[in-house]
């Protein structure tokens, strides 16, 4: 049986660790407003540009002359997974999710016989993937960074297309984490290239726009940029989402921690009160003894 | 004077949104102006200056983009966009002086005609201020 002083040292360990938690809880709350606060001001942006596309695409009626971005290359054969994970662990099932998600959708892939390529954005979804897909990896691209801006959403966005124009792939489809609340985040998959365009709807469906230059200008214009849109996008929820996963996890192990200390204090207490009472009858019996 | 709304809005954050009487928009294909009920338009950006006419007049750096009217309104899309009095102007020369270099140093290729696109840009938004 461990020492009084062994558990000492002991409770005072488990105190230290969550004081640690309880201030990763806090920083990961007034971090998470932010995240939040920011994904909340890209939304107009990526609204009003998803509706114009949508606009144009269905304008352009030659579906041969627009460009290969929006057509697409024909083929299915190669897919492109660009999975968006945080850069640092410690935020309960946030990154596992995605990779979780990112693997049945490759293994489902692979089962078809078709050809699987990664693009890891973020150090956490690279270190799980490369376990099993190593040879599948393109590249990983960190984001080392305090805030968020459009200009690394931008060199996310050159690189695929990069490897589109290079013809090294037909599909990509986007993983990432979309914010609900703090405690719900749900894995989500979003195909890119080609972009899924819902069919007319709405009460934009009717304006006959004139455009400036022509369409198919405007469209090779625009759907490049439409990629940097949506990787920022889901960069930013991811952002969000990992605070708020980090904020849960973190208030978990917090009261865990306070469980541990509690039973912890009693053993100690019990411990010491039985000592107390050995040494007590130790002394009584000697007395009478003599 | 009628009045019809106006949103600027970058990936970043909403820079304006208010009722407007008349905007100046810098199109790839010339600045054009718009008033309330004017015919639906997409139209691309260049660099310039977008200014709102009327009663507080304001002016903003744009770069990259597009325009969008419908009949409720305008809504720009930027890449960047910002106040005019918010743009350091110090800061911009010193950038355009950066590139100038780095153009005339660097190689043949996509990285040169980047940059000198952006030299480009750069120079029309200067000039665009009255510098």
């Amino acid at each position: 049986m461990a020492s009084l002083k062994d558990m000492r040292v002991r409770i005072a360990a488990t105190k230290a660790t969550q004081k640690i938690t309880k201030a990763m809880q806090m920083v990961a709350a007034s971090k998470l407003r932010r995240a939040q606060a920011a994904a909340e001001a890209a939304r107009p942006y990526a609204e009003s540009m998803e509706k114009v596309l949508r606009n144009i695409a269905a304008s352009v009626s030659d579906p041969g002359s627009a460009p290969r971005l929006l057509g697409g290359t024909g083929s299915d054969q190669v897919h492109l997974l660009v999975v968006c994970t945080a850069e640092r662990g410690l935020c309960g099932a946030f990154n596992s999710t995605i990779v979780r998600l990112a693997r049945e959708k490759i293994n489902a892939l692979v089962g078809q016989g078709k050809t699987v390529k990664i693009l890891c954005v973020g150090r956490k979804g690279y270190d799980q993937l490369r376990r099993n897909y190593a040879q599948n990896i393109v590249e990983t691209i960190e984001l080392r960074v305090k805030a968020l801006g459009f200009e690394h959403a931008e060199r996310v966005g050159a690189k695929i297309l990069e490897l589109y124009e290079k013809g090294e792939f037909d599909v990509a489809t986007l993983f990432f984490s979309r914010f609900r609340s703090v405690v719900v985040q749900v894995p989500t998959a979003l195909q890119m290239i080609p972009p899924v365009i819902e069919a007319g709807g709405g009460e934009g469906g009717t304006i006959n726009y004139e455009y400036e230059p022509d369409e198919l200008d405007i469209l090779a214009e625009l759907l490049p940029r439409n990629i940097s849109v949506q990787v920022f996008r889901a960069l930013l929820e991811n952002a969000a989402s990992e605070q708020g996963a980090r904020m849960s996890a973190m208030d978990n192990a917090t009261r865990n921690a306070g469980e541990m200390i509690r039973k912890q204090t009693i053993t100690y207490n019990r411990t010491r009160q039985a000592m107390i009472t050995k040494e007590l009858i130790e002394i009584i019996s000697g007395a009478e003894a003599l | 004077m009628a009045t019809f709304h106006f949103e600027l809005t970058s990936p970043e954050k909403l820079v304006f949104s208010g009722e407007v009487e008349h905007v100046v928009v810098p199109g790839s294909e010339g600045e054009f102006g718009v008033l309330k009920d004017h015919a639906p338009l997409v139209a691309l950006l260049r660099p310039g200056v977008l200014t709102v006419l009327g009663q507080n007049e304001k002016r903003f750096v744009v770069r990259g983009g597009f325009a969008e009217v419908n009949p409720k309104g305008l809504t720009v899309l930027a890449d960047f966009a910002a106040a005019v009095e918010d743009i350091d102007r110090e800061g911009l020369a010193g950038q355009i002086k950066n590139l100038e270099e780095d153009v005339a140093d660097a190689q043949d290729g996509p990285a040169k005609d980047q940059a000198a696109t952006r030299l480009e840009q750069l120079k029309a938004v200067q000039s665009a201020l009255g510098h």
